[in-house]
C-alpha cells in the first residue's frame, strides 16, 4: 500500500475514486454471481449424488445379470450375439447458459423407435439371462446420459464458481483496501497543502500590514 | 452428431454395445492412454470410463475437465465399486464450496 508511488494530484485523485466505484459495484456484482452459481451447483449436485447412486447401482445388477448370463453361453456365443448391435444412439449437443457457465445440454436421439431393437440377436441360441442383462442395463439408459449431463454440468460450475470466488475475495481484500488507503493518503496530503498555502498567506498579509502602516 | 463410447475391460463393458454405445475393450495389460485419447479427441459428447481405467488415466480426465465436450463419467467395473465415482463427485463439491457439505452423512 504505502510502497507504491502514488502522485497526490487532484487528477489521480479522480481517478482512483472512480477505480473505488467501479471495484465496489464489480464487488456486488460478483458476489452475487458467486452466491447464485453456488445456490444453482447445490441443487445440482444433489441430483447427482442421488444418480449416481442410482446408476451405480443399477450397473451393479446389470453386471450380476451379465455374469449369469457369461455362466449360461459360451464365451463365443456370447460375444457374437452382441457383435452386432441394431441400436444405435447419437447425441445432440447444445448448451445452456447458467450465470455465464455454458453447460452442455444432450439430446438423445436412438437410431430406431423401437425399444426392442436392444437385442440384437435371435432368442434361440442365447440364454434368457442375457436378455436380463440387456434390459437391465437399457433401463437405467435415461439415468446413465442425465448423470453424464449433470456431472459435467457440476465440473465446469464447480470451475466457474471456484474463479469467482477468487476474484470476489480478491476485490474484498486486496484491491478496494488498496484503493481506499490510496484516496485516503491523496486527501490528507491535499488537504496538509492547503493548510501550509494557508498559513503562508496569513504570514505574508501579516508582514504586508506591518510594512504599510507599521503595526 | 455426437455419439457415445464406453471405455474398459471386456467383461465389464460389452454389454453397452447392445444399447448402441461404442464400446472401447482395453485388454489386460494394455496402457489405455492412447485410445482414451483418441476417444476424447473424437465426436463423442459422453465417455464412460470404467473405474480401473480411468485409475491409469488421472491427467487425461482432469484436462478434459473444463471442456464442454466430452463429458467423462466414471463407472464402476465388473469387480466391484470403488468408489471412485463418488469420490469425484465429492471432489467437484470441495473445489466449489471448500469443504464437503453434501456427503458428510
Amino acid at each position: 500500500m504505502a510502497n507504491t508511488q502514488i502522485n497526490p494530484t487532484r487528477m489521480e485523485l479522480t481517478r482512483l475514486k472512480k477505480k473505488l466505484t467501479t471495484a465496489t459495484r464489480g464487488h456486488k456484482l460478483l458476489k452475487d454471481k458467486r452466491d447464485e452459481l453456488m445456490r444453482q451447483f447445490l441443487d445440482l449436485v444433489r441430483e447427482n449424488k442421488m444418480l449416481r447412486e442410482k446408476v451405480e447401482q443399477g450397473i451393479k445388477n446389470a453386471n450380476k445379470n451379465f455374469v449369469l448370463a457369461r455362466a449360461a453361453m459360451s464365451k463365443e456365443s456370447l460375444y457374437t450375439a452382441l457383435l452386432a448391435p441394431k441400436q444405435d444412439i447419437s447425441i445432440d449437443v447444445s448448451s445452456k447458459n447458467i450465470m455465464s457457465v455454458d453447460i452442455p445440454v444432450f439430446d438423445i436421439k436412438t437410431r430406431t423407435p423401437d425399444k426392442n431393437d436392444i437385442f440384437s440377436y435371435g432368442f434361440a441360441f442365447t440364454s434368457s439371462d442375457l436378455d436380463d442383462a440387456v434390459q437391465s442395463l437399457s433401463d437405467i439408459l435415461p439415468d446413465m446420459l442425465r448423470l453424464a449431463e449433470v456431472e459435467k454440468s457440476c465440473q465446469l460450475m464447480a470451475a466457474e464458481i471456484e474463479k469467482t470466488r477468487r476474484r470476489v475475495n480478491a476485490l474484498e481484500h486486496v484491491m478496494i483496501p488498496e484503493t481506499k488507503e490510496q484516496i485516503k493518503y491523496i486527501t490528507m496530503k491535499l488537504d496538509e497543502n492547503e493548510r501550509s498555502t494557508q498559513t503562508r498567506l496569513m504570514k505574508v498579509k501579516d508582514m504586508m500590514l506591518k510594512e504599510a502602516h507599521g503595526y | 452428431m455426437f455419439r457415445a463410447a464406453v471405455i474398459g475391460d471386456r467383461d465389464s463393458i460389452y454389454g453397452f454395445a447392445s444399447l448402441g454405445f461404442e464400446v472401447n475393450v482395453v485388454e489386460q495389460g494394455e496402457d489405455p492412454k492412447q485410445q482414451f485419447r483418441r476417444l476424447c479427441e473424437g465426436e463423442y459428447a459422453v465417455i464412460y470410463v470404467t473405474e480401473a481405467v480411468a485409475s491409469q488415466v488421472q491427467a487425461e480426465i482432469e484436462h478434459y475437465k473444463e471442456n464442454q465436450t466430452p463429458a467423462i463419467i466414471l463407472i464402476p467395473g465388473v469387480t466391484g465399486n470403488t468408489g471412485e465415482g463418488i469420490a469425484s463427485v465429492k471432489k467437484s463439491v470441495e473445489k466449489a464450496v471448500g469443504s464437503d457439505i453434501i456427503f458428510n452423512d
